[in-house]
């Protein structure tokens, strides 16, 4: 039996192996699905600049300087963008792996539907965040 | 019956025993996140209305109420991170030592970042 085969922890069991991910076509479900670690994976970033935005303030206001001076960047505006698009992906996608840990929603169709409401939701609320946010900034 | 492969027990290794507490808290910490996450999205907003200077920051955080949540938010936030990179490093990282020392890394600093965000908070919300 050729190499591969052969199953990678098992030593010298031959069970068939499924083919690695990038044969298949990507589909909605794959994708989110990668999506939710990676935005995750992402945030984590987000995490440690709420930390160092808290510290800074605790140590006064010079130092919170310093955390105003990189979040009002272009950097920072971006990061804030992405942050924010990646904070309400992985709630709302999120939200969809919490019914399914109560058994609702795995029938394929069921499946795509939440898929496709969780991709609208989080543009939407990513959307709906700024628009409020900066109409207000700007008006008010 | 042993459903166990012959290499899992020449290595002795079996179940790591501590899968549902992981789950769980998995679960805990993300149900607890999602009023929390809207929650400061909400107030971040709020905050740069009110310039985000340092005095407006300190002016909101002197309240009872924000710097609970945000105790909450920062701790629940730490720890689920915790939880999930974790897994991401279990899947992706094989070499050992590496994965041990990213394991080790990830643990103390979530909790070092989590203890600082805890410290920030309440020392500005009882500076005045």
């Amino acid at each position: 039996m050729d190499k591969a085969s052969t199953s990678k922890g098992g030593g010298h069991s031959r069970r068939p192996l499924s083919p690695h991910l990038q044969v298949y076509r990507p589909q909605l479900t794959s994708v989110l699905s990668i999506l939710h670690r990676m935005t995750g994976v992402f945030l984590a970033s987000g995490a440690a600049m709420l930390c160092c935005w808290l510290l800074t303030a605790a140590a006064g206001p010079d130092y919170y300087a310093w955390s105003i001076w990189f979040l009002t960047s272009w950097a920072g505006y971006a990061l804030l963008f992405i942050w924010s698009f990646c904070l309400f992906y992985h709630l709302c996608n999120g939200v969809r792996h919490l019914f399914w840990d109560i058994g609702i929603g795995f029938s394929l169709r069921a499946t795509y539907n939440s898929g496709a409401l969780v991709v609208g939701a989080s543009l939407g609320l990513t959307g709906l965040s700024w628009a409020i946010g900066l109409a207000v900034y700007f008006s008010g | 019956m042993r459903i166990e492969t012959p290499l899992a027990r020449v290595r002795g290794l079996g179940s790591a025993k501590e899968g549902t507490e992981h789950w769980w808290m998995q679960r805990l910490t993300a149900i607890l996140l999602v009023p929390l996450g809207l929650w400061f999205v909400a107030e971040m907003w709020l905050l740069v209305m009110r310039g985000a200077d340092h005095a407006a920051l300190v002016d909101w955080l002197q309240g009872p109420v924000a710097a609970t949540l945000l105790i909450l938010f920062s701790g629940a936030m730490f720890y689920h991170l915790k939880l999930g990179l974790q897994v991401v490093i279990e899947d992706y990282v094989h070499h050992k030592p590496k994965k041990w020392a990213l394991l080790i890394g990830l643990s103390l600093g979530c909790l070092i970042a989590g203890a600082t965000c805890v410290y920030s908070i309440i020392a500005i919300a009882l500076k005045g």
